[in-house]
């Protein structure tokens, strides 16, 4: 083996371990930021209210496409009354946890790595152990915690959304009974497919939130740095949402 | 003093928006849930009895020549007839059906869902608030008839030599 390559292994094994200590002092600087709620209000406010409208308008269009698609699909076998159905089963399981997420990733994710990693580059964070605060329980975990709580609920809201674009399309355009539409879902829907939707969005409400955090606070303290963390960001966000999205399907069924 | 405030009302708003949408969905969605409904438009209740209702759902439409005259609001069993009772909310505006019509259960297409169908009579008397629709008939049930069907294909066919090959061994 070259000497390259094995220092990229080491390099890579090494990142690992750290982001996985991280996680464990992250959790135990959990139980004290909640203490102090009002920092975790700041950031529900952060990544979820400010992400609102662009989670509600996505999910309205991703509702209205899916009762066209649904609606040309159905029609050919004379089944468009299974409309409900299959829009409710595919936001529920599928659409709603994972677009959620991957916005979620590129809107508040990001905020959350440049913001901390500009923390870093400007010495703030320094500054904060030098004053004995401790930043992973002021400004890490305030920030995880904030992601954990908003991405679920911001998963429910575009559902909720996208099942009301779903009938527009549905029901008000294609004309497919009101009745039919909701009384086949409700029948077909166990509790148990909302569930899957709801353990989904808190894992990837978790995992974001940990990458978010992570990155950011092990960014180079330059201003290249913190834009290669934001980028890095994106696209762990984006692999681990759609490789733990498998994982939990196949868990699930 | 004024910022912070926004910003907790601003947080305030998300967080019951995202439980009302949580609440939704674990109440309006699964079978198992109890639901709100959505307000049947006013109009009058009637009943029909049917020897099987298939499919039919609470919610399914109610329709006359093809158009959505009501919805179906309670599906009960009567112990008395041993029957499926069915209660009906026909719109206001169609209050003229004669009260010999005769209701069905139907198919929206092949894989479809049920809905009432109601042939109208040739009375004219009405159908009011309370009335029952004596006529019926049930639901096509497709595995019955696929069973009548083979039934009547595998004794057709006991005695002809055509389709014996392919029948049960």
């Amino acid at each position: 083996m070259s000497n390259g390559s094995r220092e990229g292994v080491q390099e890579a094994l090494r990142k690992t371990g750290v982001t996985a200590l991280f996680f464990g002092r992250l959790l135990a600087a959990c139980v004290p930021a909640l203490a102090r709620p009002r920092l975790i209000i700041a950031q529900v406010y952060n990544a979820g209210a400010r992400s609102l409208i662009i989670i509600m308008l996505s999910g309205l269009f991703t509702g209205m496409v899916l009762g066209l698609q649904g609606y040309d699909l159905l029609q050919r076998f004379g089944a468009t009354s299974a409309l409900g159905i299959a829009a409710a089963l595919s936001l529920l399981k599928e659409l709603g946890p994972v677009l959620t997420a991957l916005l979620f990733a590129g809107r508040a994710g990001t905020a959350l790595t440049s913001e901390i990693g500009l923390m870093r580059a400007t010495d703030q964070l320094t500054a904060m152990e030098v004053m004995a605060v401790d930043p992973m329980r002021h400004v890490a975990a305030p920030r995880f915690l904030g992601g954990l709580i908003a991405l679920p609920l911001l998963t429910a809201i575009f559902i909720v959304i996208g099942l009301f674009g779903a009938q527009l399309v549905g029901v008000q355009m294609m004309g497919v009974d009101r009745g039919i539409f909701w009384s086949q879902m409700q029948s077909a829907i166990a509790l148990k497919d909302v569930t899957e939707g709801v353990v989904k969005s808190v894992v990837f409400g978790a995992v974001l939130s940990l990458i978010a955090v992570n990155e950011g606070y092990h960014a180079d303290p330059t201003a290249e740095g913190v834009g290669r963390a934001t980028t890095r960001t994106v696209v762990a966000s984006s692999v681990m949402t759609l490789l733990l999205d498998y994982v939990l399907t196949a868990a699930f069924l | 003093m004024r910022a912070n405030r926004s910003l907790e009302i601003g947080t305030g708003l998300f967080v019951l928006l995202g439980l009302a949408a949580l609440l939704f969905l674990t109440t309006q969605l699964p079978s198992s849930g109890m639901k709100f409904g959505f307000g049947t438009p006013p109009g009058y209740q009637v009943t029909a009895e049917f020897d099987n209702i298939g499919d039919l759902k609470v919610g399914a439409p109610v329709k006359m020549a093809g158009v959505r005259i009501g919805e179906v609001t309670n599906i009960g069993f009567d112990t008395n007839s041993e029957r499926a009772k069915v209660w009906l909310n026909i719109h206001k505006r169609y209050n003229q059906i004669p009260v010999d019509s005769f209701a069905s259960i139907d198919t929206e297409g092949l894989l479809g869902g049920q809905y009432v169908s109601i042939s109208p009579g040739g009375l004219t008397t009405y159908l009011k608030n309370g009335s029952r629709i004596m006529e019926t008939q049930s639901a096509l049930v497709l595995e019955n008839l696929i069973n009548k069907f083979f039934a009547n294909f595998s004794s057709k066919s006991g005695s002809g030599s055509q389709g014996g090959s392919k029948g049960p061994k």
